[in-house]
């Protein structure tokens, strides 16, 4: 049984159908790239994974277990988490905190005790401190827990997206183009950082990109979606030399 | 001496404005509206302690547990039934709502203890403490008041910084979308900041009281407003502006009162706000939001 199975999944807003019967199968372990021109409907793939969007039929399966009608953190609850195309960190909370929003769930005290300051919940804020540091650690962000979030470099805000959805200790990671706006040394940098990730939380991903070099780079599969349908699937090598493929993307 | 009697005074009332105040900030931090109801949970909560102490022959302290869990019970109710459904709708509506909810508590009060005033008993008994040998007699509520205000303030600051509750409280305040997807109830998280805003105003409504003692169904409506006013004055959504906010109004409302006149203390009040805010929009500890362009 695949970890991921995205059966016949559809959406209309309105009269518009954003996404038409769309299947994905991922397999434990595995990195998948979802790539299509822009306004093809990858992110609102993305959003019903997450729960954010309600599909209008078809259905989603993660671990056999059904994903469909749960809400957002309920679906992260059950180890689905993800990044997004325009970074949404939260700017006014530390670094340190951004990835303990992510922790919410991992640890848990009463109410009643962090309104008293008694009990475990000392010790418990601490877990959580350590246990975001070593999660910063691996991206080499330890150092600036403290800072701001909107004071990090751009590429930096990029890695403490994906540390902070990694806190929640997730079996799926979704990245929503998470090379958009970097440099070739930057995405250089990136394709190394999710390597990295795949191996030390051994979690499986499904990654949106339009850099064709970091998908041919990382990818082991991929789906192409054009006007909201599938267009082709495979091994990058077959699928970015189908003529479709690059019709969809350069025009005839 | 008759300065630094005013000075008090102006301190204490100002106490009570920042307890209210701290209660609206929060939860406009968080749930991003204006709850124009939580003045008159202030009023219910000081009809509660009454009836508790009265009714039931419950001691003081009784009568303040009493006020906080029906209030902290009534702000979780409220929110669920009169704001929830209304998450996605335009804000004015839910302005609206919030002033319909106002007058729904204060006839329902109406209803209930009728229009006649209500002596409330003060819930801190005891004689004034003299300071400076008997020339500056300071009553005991308001060292009360000023000691519980400065404990929620800390108390709440500590909790929205330092505990995973109040993580999540900030990261609904910037996103509600992206925290929901980090796995925050963004619903219960919504329900603990009613309840808190609402637990803390019930505790100013008893203090409001045991210093103004009648107790009638539009109590807590001026002192609301004017702890809205003290809220936005200090910069609406921050803590310490809520209470520094508050303080200030009191002191500014009772020297008015003192030395101006006291029909137009609270005109004076708010013309004080207008003047904060053409120089500071923000209020005096708000953030300077830059639209990008």
């Amino acid at each position: 049984m695949a970890m991921l199975e995205v059966t016949e999944l559809g959406i209309s807003f309105g009269g518009l159908r954003a996404v038409d019967e769309l299947s994905i199968r991922i397999e434990k372990g595995g990195l998948v790239g979802l790539i299509g021109p822009n306004g093809a409907g990858k992110t609102t793939v993305f959003n019903m994974l997450t729960g954010v969007y309600r599909p209008t039929d078809g259905g989603i399966r993660l671990d056999g277990e059904n994903l469909v009608g749960r809400r957002p953190h309920e679906i992260c609850k059950m180890g689905v988490a993800r990044t997004f195309q325009n970074i949404r960190l939260f700017h006014n909370l530390t670094v340190l905190d951004n990835v303990k929003t992510g922790l919410h769930n991992q640890v848990t005290y009463s109410l009643a005790e962090s309104l008293l300051h008694v009990g475990s919940y000392r010790s418990k804020e601490k877990q959580m401190d350590e246990r975001a540091l070593d999660i910063l650690r691996v991206f080499d962000l330890d150092g600036l827990a403290d800072y701001k979030a909107a004071n990090l470099p751009y590429g930096r805000q990029r890695k403490l997206e994906i540390a902070r959805a990694l806190a929640t200790d997730p079996k799926l990671l979704l990245l929503d183009e998470p090379a958009a706006g970097m440099n070739p040394n930057e995405t250089a940098e990136l394709m190394e950082t999710i390597g990295l990730v795949r191996q030390k939380f051994g979690v499986t991903i499904l990654l949106i990109e339009h850099d064709m070099k970091l998908v041919s780079g990382i990818c082991e599969y991929l789906y192409v979606l054009n006007f909201g349908r599938l267009l082709a699937e495979g091994t990058p090598d077959t699928v970015l030399k189908n003529p479709e493929v690059v019709t969809a993307y350069l025009g005839e | 001496m008759t300065f630094l009697n005013h000075l008090i005074s102006g301190i204490s009332l100002g106490s009570v404005y920042a307890i209210i105040a701290l209660g609206y900030t929060m939860v406009y931090g968080i749930a991003k509206m204006l709850n124009f109801a939580h003045g008159d949970v202030i009023m219910v909560g000081a009809y509660m302690s009454f009836c508790a102490t009265n009714y039931l022959g419950l001691p003081a302290i009784g009568g303040v547990a009493v006020a906080v869990v029906v209030c902290t019970a009534l702000g979780i109710v409220i929110e669920r039934l009169a704001y929830k459904p209304l998450r996605q709708a335009p804000a004015l509506a839910v302005l609206i709502t919030a002033i319909g909810v106002s007058y729904l508590l204060q006839n329902a009060a109406l209803l209930i203890w009728g229009s006649n005033s209500k002596n409330f008993t003060s819930v801190v008994s005891g004689k004034p403490l003299q300071l400076f040998g008997g020339a500056l007699p300071v009553s005991r509520v308001t060292v009360v008041t000023v000691a519980a205000c400065i404990v929620i303030m800390v108390g709440l600051t500590l909790f929205t910084g330092k505990t995973k509750m109040g993580t999540a409280m900030r990261a609904v305040s910037e996103d509600k979308g992206a925290a929901q997807l980090m796995g925050i109830n963004v619903n219960t998280t919504i329900s603990v900041t009613f309840a808190i805003g609402s637990g803390l105003a019930a505790i100013a409504g008893v203090l409001l009281c045991s210093a103004y003692p009648l107790l009638v169904p539009t109590t807590g409506s001026l002192p609301g407003i004017k702890a809205f006013t003290a809220a936005v004055f200090g910069g609406i959504g921050s803590i310490p502006g809520a209470f520094l906010g508050g303080i200030l109004l009191g002191v500014i409302e009772i020297f008015a009162r003192a030395y101006i006149s006291s029909e137009l203390s609270d005109a004076i009040v708010f013309a004080v706000l207008i003047i904060v805010l053409l120089v500071k929009p923000d209020g005096l500890l708000g953030k300077r939001v830059s639209e990008k362009v």
